[in-house]
C-alpha cells in the first residue's frame, strides 16, 4: 500500500475567488487548523468579505439564515468537530425551514486524497454518511481543480433555498 | 417581579418598525400583543434567537432590530453575547426574561436560579448598555431612554414565573405559513426601503 500518494494542492487563493465570484458577502468563522493558515488569515487580512467571529458554529447557522432572509449570501467556515456539534441548528433551521445555509468544512484528520468515507478515521468517515442522513447536499473538495464545484453548490444551494455542505478534503495552503 | 404579557406591551408601545425575534412563551404573547409581518418566530433551535437577531441586524444595518430571549434559552448560547458585543451592532436589543425556569417544558427550575446576574453577563461581554428591570413602572419610565442609548443594548426583565397558561401550538409561530408571511413581509419592507 502507498502511504506515500501526491497530495492535491487546495488553495486559500482559490477558495477566496471562488467565494467572491458566487456573490458572498459575509465570512462567518470559527478557526479550524486546517483552513487557519491558507483561508481563514488571508481571509482576516481583507476587507472585501466581512468576516464575523462567532464563539460557537451554531450561532454561525443562524447568522447565515438570518443574512439568507436580508438577501445576503454568506458561509459558516468550521471544522467538522463544529459541523457535529451544530447539528441541532443545522436540522432545525437550515434543513426543516429549508435556508440556503452554507457551510465550509474542514475535516482534521483527513488523509490527504484519500475519500471521507474511507478514512481511518472515525471522524472524518462518519461525516457523509451523517450529512446523508440528514439530507444535506455536499460536496468534497480535493484540490484546486474542484474548485468549480464550489461555486455552483453555492448557488445552487441559494436558488433551490436548501443547505449544502462544502467539505475540505486537504489542508488549505495559501 | 412582572408579568409577561405587561413587560411585553410595554415593549410593544415602543416597537415601531422593529424585527423582532422572539421564542418559546414570549412568541406566542408577542402574537396576541403585536402582531406585524416582521415578527420572526422560527428560531429554529432552543438558544438561538439572539444569533438569529444578529444576522439580521448584520443584514440591515438601519433597521431596528428587538429579540425577546428568555433565560433557559439564553443559558443554551451564552457565547452569543461575547459575538454579539463584539460585532457590536448599534440597531440591536436583547432584552431577556428572567423566570427561573424552563417554562414551556415543564416548568423546571434554570441552573443557578436566582444566582446569575444575566445583565452582569452582559456587562461583562461589552455590550454598550445593560439595564435590568424589576418592575412594571420602572420599565414603563425608563423603556424610552434605554432605546434611545448605544447599542447593542440588553435588558433583563425579571418575570413572574407560569405568568401566563397556555396550550402552544407550535406550527403558529414555526410552520411553513408562519415562515412566508415573515419573509413577504420582510421583502415587502426592504423594497420600500430601498425606494
Amino acid at each position: 500500500m502507498d502511504d506515500h500518494k501526491q497530495v492535491p494542492r487546495l488553495s486559500g487563493t482559490a477558495i477566496i475567488a471562488a467565494l467572491k465570484s458566487a456573490a458572498i458577502s459575509t465570512v462567518v468563522a470559527l478557526p479550524d487548523i486546517t483552513t487557519s493558515h491558507g483561508l481563514l488569515w488571508p481571509l482576516s487580512r481583507q476587507n472585501e468579505l466581512r468576516l464575523v467571529r462567532v464563539c460557537k458554529e451554531d450561532e454561525g447557522i443562524s447568522i447565515c439564515s438570518a443574512l439568507a432572509y436580508c438577501n445576503h449570501r454568506s458561509v459558516m467556515l468550521m471544522q467538522q468537530t463544529g459541523l457535529f456539534d451544530s447539528l441541532n441548528a443545522v436540522r432545525g433551521i437550515a434543513v426543516e425551514y429549508k435556508q440556503p445555509v452554507v457551510m465550509l468544512v474542514g475535516l482534521l484528520g483527513k488523509e490527504g486524497g484519500v475519500p471521507p468515507d474511507e478514512s481511518k478515521k472515525y471522524s472524518v468517515r462518519t461525516v457523509q454518511p451523517i450529512l446523508r442522513a440528514m439530507e444535506v447536499d455536499h460536496i468534497c473538495l480535493e484540490s484546486d481543480e474542484d474548485v468549480p464545484g464550489m461555486i455552483a453548490a453555492i448557488n445552487r444551494a441559494y436558488e433551490i433555498s436548501r443547505p449544502v455542505v462544502i467539505l475540505f478534503g486537504g489542508k488549505i495552503q495559501s | 417581579m412582572m408579568v409577561r404579557t405587561e413587560a411585553l406591551t410595554e415593549i410593544a408601545r415602543h416597537r415601531a418598525d422593529a424585527l423582532v425575534v422572539a421564542v418559546y412563551s414570549s412568541a406566542f404573547e408577542w402574537l396576541d400583543i403585536s402582531p406585524h409581518p416582521l415578527n420572526f418566530l422560527a428560531v429554529g433551535a432552543m438558544g438561538q434567537a439572539s444569533s438569529s437577531a444578529l444576522g439580521f441586524a448584520i443584514g440591515m444595518p438601519k433597521k431596528p432590530i428587538m429579540v425577546l430571549d428568555g433565560d433557559g434559552s439564553l443559558l443554551m448560547n451564552l457565547g452569543t453575547l461575547v459575538t454579539i458585543a463584539n460585532e457590536a451592532p448599534d440597531n440591536l436589543t436583547h432584552f431577556v426574561g428572567e423566570n427561573g425556569c424552563y417554562e414551556a417544558n415543564g416548568e423546571h427550575p434554570t441552573p443557578g436560579s436566582g444566582k446569575v446576574s444575566f445583565a452582569g453577563f452582559a456587562r461583562a461581554a461589552g455590550y454598550k448598555t445593560v439595564m435590568e428591570f424589576n418592575d412594571i413602572e420602572t420599565l414603563r419610565r425608563d423603556l424610552p431612554a434605554f432605546l434611545a442609548s448605544p447599542g447593542p443594548r440588553f435588558a433583563s426583565l425579571r418575570i413572574q414565573p407560569n405568568s401566563v397558561k397556555r396550550e402552544l401550538d407550535y406550527s403558529l409561530v414555526h410552520g411553513d405559513a408562519a415562515r412566508k408571511r415573515f419573509s413577504d413581509g420582510l421583502a415587502a419592507d426592504m423594497a420600500q426601503q430601498a425606494r
